[in-house]
């Protein structure tokens, strides 16, 4: 079995990624711009909820019991879904979800040299690279949501969970349609440029016979699924085609449809500041006379299972995928969703890429942060990802020092060192010392500059005052000394 | 023998779960829910706010009294469209259709028939007020999901007695449904892909007319 | 009230006038200040580098130093989050009643500074004096950890003659976090720059904080720029009392 998560096996550690995204000057505006702006909407939208913390935690709630007992509601939807003519799948990573597809793909495609697939927003299938796999197989895939056509059109990356197209501005979008749609006389108002989509999409909605989705929510009591949206494409592949094929992560599901009033208030308003969003679709196996004629469903696993050995990153599992940690993110403003180097960026991207993958990718994800917090204090299900991100730190942290060269990295023997250091105040008071003798190499015009090593990192950005001549306890020390006169010395 | 992945993949996650099977039931009932699960307005502070809200997404919006009006709101919300291209559900009230339009029935119409309508007309199940929301249960005089979907204009009928407050109390008279497909608008189709500008209409309806009726 | 000192590793090493204001403003104010000689780090650096199992002997060493203290006062928030949201966990983890019991007993008694003035002491006016336009930056630790709310707020509205003017975007992290300033230094100087163009449209000549930390990234970068606006903890503002010193 093997775990992937898109393309985080080739991507650069972050610090190397983040500084190539901080010479972007144009990615830079469009992030700074959106994140304030749906930040702006999101605090205007909860502030009008007298109940919004209680939402938060039922929610939680929910998630925590449902993970709890995760296999038990897994069989029950599949019973509920199964009973009502759905035909349920199991796929353990990305390959085996893949490899299900195509051969379904390929079972209802039938003759057709050229099969094509229209997909509504789904990250999983990112996740598991399935866009790749299908081609390879032949397979035409049709992104249909306005983001994912950009980035798809653009030969581009998605760079954030729910607005996926963030770092691409109207000129952009219109410079890509213009070639790809063959517009050469399109302009860059919004206007034209959602007309456009429209009606490139219309004649695939209505032609194409296999449609592919994802799932907010699958609810165990009944089999329905439930879709998210804005556009109304989603509306269109679930309904559509003859046949509905929808991913779903395992962690997708809750247990009651009941359940669904928590995050249903939760979700719009977290992810674009809106009340609701324009549609929700939910249906329950097959209809007749109403949509598709045949509905699969693929549950899947892909690293996902390994977090429920742990409480503390079984909260991760939580995740409803609304992108608010993202937009309140200090780090992620500054650099954007790409150099994170995973489908899932931002602060959730932090914990998710490496816990899914145990560790042997995204290594440096859980260093992309401050600790400031402020992802928890929007997170809709109360995932504590700072704690989560010190809880990889300290994971990593262990895993290398098993190696030998772990041990003798840098960090570790001055870490290894330092903790000696504090483990006695004389030593303690010596370092202070030998730190002011020391700092004489690298003072200049009364401020430390070029030091070296990792502490290099912050003279070339910032000034740093040198050590004073006195300590504290320097200080303190003397005040407490009899004068030679008996007085104390202040 | 080998393993089916579902076995694996259950296996798994049971060695992963370190609590023994309880009364899952119970635990899942006894989940405290301290947030608001009914509405606190009237019926007329109900119907503001939905109105209210249904403007915000520009909406448009005939209000009536009684259901003897309906043809003559009807009428009106079709006023400005083709009237050679509109559709109601085969169970829909013909009581209620004005006479002067020759509004078509889906007769389980093939999608390229459905293509060429332009407006459809449908009642829906319930409605709710603080997310100006209309919820589909489709089938019936609701209509199938593909015909609410393709004509570019809607017309929605809501019975005011339809409004309540609350999304749980939306979810919860839709509970026992749930088996069937079910749309909830809020609003017509609309995008912020591009700059965060919200763009109306990328694909299903671009115009939505509500007919608020009744008591 | 006897109150001991725990000033902070860095404190005493780079910014020792916070810790000489702690002691000036609580001596002032008619208490009794001890500074237990063997302190030196609360564990913070390790721990959130993920250095957990190094950071458990700093973590038994502070709890045993102060454990019969009446009154722990710490002028940094980051030091106290750390105790507050890590010290209990630490405990369980070791398996260790009588350490875990240790722990619970003494944390009520720690005070982050402006904590133990307006919530322990109750005072807002502290009889300072300091004739400056000041703004002051909520540290994230303060802000989302330790909820300190408003009270440096009211502390320094009470200084005589301080013009205190509001932070935009005030609730955005400065960029220090600790290791992240050097291990991840493009990004942290690119927050930066925008709490210091914050800090300029504020029109101060003084920033003000509960934690040296961010104040020590705040003026690296104030100070890069060519900028005369300076960098004061909380405690030497409210250590001023107009006299020459």
């Amino acid at each position: 079995m093997t775990v992937r998560v898109g393309k985080t096996s080739t991507a650069p550690p972050f610090p190397l990624a983040a500084k190539a995204a901080l010479q972007n000057d144009q990615l830079r505006r469009n992030v700074h711009n959106a994140t304030t702006i749906i930040q702006g909407k999101r605090a205007q939208r909860v502030d009008e909820m007298p109940d919004w913390q209680q939402l938060r935690q039922a929610a939680k709630d929910i998630k925590d019991h449902t993970l709890a007992h995760l296999d038990h509601y897994l069989v029950e939807f599949e019973r509920n879904c199964q009973r009502a003519g759905g035909i349920v799948h199991w796929a353990r990573d990305a390959d085996e979800a893949n490899r299900i597809a195509i051969d379904l793909i390929r079972q209802y495609s039938g003759d057709d040299p050229h099969p094509e697939v229209i997909k509504v927003k789904t990250m999983t299938s990112d996740e598991v690279q399935m866009n790749a796999a299908l081609e390879a197989a032949g397979i035409t895939p049709i992104e249909t949501d306005l983001a994912d056509m950009i980035v798809q059109m653009g030969n581009d990356e998605p760079s954030h969970i729910v607005v996926p197209a963030l770092h691409r501005n109207r000129f952009e979008v219109a410079e890509i349609f213009r070639r790809t749609m063959n517009l050469p006389n399109l302009t860059d108002a919004p206007e034209e440029l959602t007309k456009a989509a429209r009606t490139y999409l219309r004649n695939r909605f209505l032609r194409v016979k296999v449609g592919l989705s994802g799932a907010n929510f699958a609810v165990a009591e009944t089999g329905t699924v439930c879709v998210v949206e804005s556009e109304g494409n989603g509306r269109m592949c679930v309904t559509m085609p003859n046949v509905l094929i929808t991913l779903i992560g395992i962690e997708k599901i809750v247990p009651t449809f009941q359940d669904l009033d928590t995050f249903l208030q939760l979700l719009p308003r977290s992810a674009t500041g809106e009340r609701m969003n324009p549609y929700n679709s939910f249906w329950t196996g097959l209809t007749k006379g109403d949509g598709p004629t045949a509905f699969h469903v693929i549950l899947l696993d892909n690293g996902r299972i390994l977090q429920l050995n742990d409480e503390r990153e079984r909260e991760t599992l939580a995740c409803i995928r609304c992108g608010a940690c993202l937009n309140v993110c200090p780090v992620y403003r500054e650099t954007g969703g790409h150099a994170y180097g995973s489908i899932y960026s931002g602060p959730i991207g932090a914990i998710i890429s490496p816990q899914l993958q145990s560790l042997q990718h995204s290594r440096s994800l859980p260093y992309a942060s401050t600790l400031c917090g402020a992802c928890y204090e929007v997170c809709p299900v109360k995932i504590n990802i700072p704690e989560t991100l010190i809880h990889l730190r300290g994971r990593i942290v262990r895993e290398d020092q098993q190696t030998l060269s772990g041990k003798l990295a840098v960090e570790n023997i001055a870490m290894q060192a330092a903790a000696k250091i504090f483990l006695s105040h004389r030593r303690y008071e010596a370092a202070q010392r030998l730190a002011r003798t020391g700092q004489l190499l690298f003072e200049r015009k009364g401020q430390l500059t070029n030091l070296p090593g990792l502490a290099g990192g912050w003279t070339r950005f910032r000034d740093l005052k040198p050590l004073p001549s006195q300590s504290f306890r320097d200080w303190w020390k003397a005040r407490s000394k009899p004068s030679p006169h008996g007085e104390r010395v202040q | 023998m080998s393993v089916t992945a579902r076995e694996a993949i259950l296996a798994r996650i049971h060695a992963a779960l370190p609590e023994p099977p309880r009364d899952i039931a119970g635990s899942h009932a006894s989940i405290q829910r301290l947030y608001r699960q009914t509405g606190t307005l009237d019926a007329h502070g109900r119907l503001d706010l939905f109105i209210d809200r249904l403007l915000d997404y520009d909406t448009e919006i005939i209000q009536i009294e009684a259901e003897s009006e309906l043809p003559f709101a009807i009428e009106r919300a079709l006023e400005h469209y083709d009237p050679q291209r509109i559709l109601a559900p085969a169970e829909f009230p013909s009581a209620w259709l004005p006479d002067s339009v020759p509004i078509q029935r889906d007769h389980a119409l093939s999608t390229s028939e459905l293509d060429h309508f332009e407006s459809i007309v449908t009642t829906c199940e319930i409605a709710i007020a603080s997310t100006g929301t209309i919820v589909l249960v489709h089938g019936g005089a609701q209509g199938r999901r593909a015909a609410t979907l393709l004509p570019d204009h809607h017309v929605c009928l809501v019975r005011r007695d339809q409004v309540v407050e609350t999304v749980p109390e939306g979810l919860a008279a839709i509970a026992a449904q749930s088996h069937r497909p079910i749309t909830t608008i809020s609003g017509p189709s609309a995008t912020a892909d591009i700059e965060m500008t919200r763009i109306r209409g990328v694909h299903g309806p671009r115009r939505l007319t509500v007919i608020l009726y009744g008591r | 009230m006897r109150i001991s000192l725990f000033v902070a590793c860095y404190n005493d090493t780079l910014f020792p006038e916070t810790g000489i204001a702690v002691t000036q403003v609580l001596e002032r104010l008619g208490h009794t200040v001890d500074f237990p000689i063997e302190q030196t780090c609360c564990g913070q650096m390790h721990y959130n580098t993920g250095y957990h199992r190094e950071a458990v002997p700093l973590v038994r060493r502070f709890v045993q130093m102060f454990l019969n203290a009446e009154a722990v006062c710490v002028p940094s928030a980051s030091c106290v989050a750390m105790m507050r949201e890590h010290y209990v966990m630490m405990a369980e983890a070791e398996n260790d009643p009588a350490f875990l019991a240790d722990v619970h007993s003494l944390l009520p008694r720690v005070f982050e500074f402006s904590e133990l003035l307006a919530n322990r002491l109750g005072l807002s006016d502290v009889g300072a004096r300091f004739a400056e336009r000041v703004t002051y930056h909520p540290s994230c630790h303060s802000l989302r950890m330790l909820h300190v709310g408003d009270a440096p707020r009211k502390l320094l509205r009470a200084v005589r003659d301080l013009t205190l003017v509001e932070l935009p975007n005030q609730d955005q992290c400065c960029g220090f976090g600790g290791t992240f300033a050097v291990k991840n230094a493009d990004v942290s100087n690119a927050m930066l720059l925008e709490k210091d163009a914050c800090v300029l449209q504020t029109g101060a000549n003084v920033v003000t904080a509960l934690d040296n930390s961010c104040l020590m990234q705040i003026y690296g970068g104030l100070h890069r720029s060519g900028s005369p606006v300076r960098t004061m903890h909380l405690a030497e503002i409210l250590a001023s009392t107009g006299e020459p010193q």
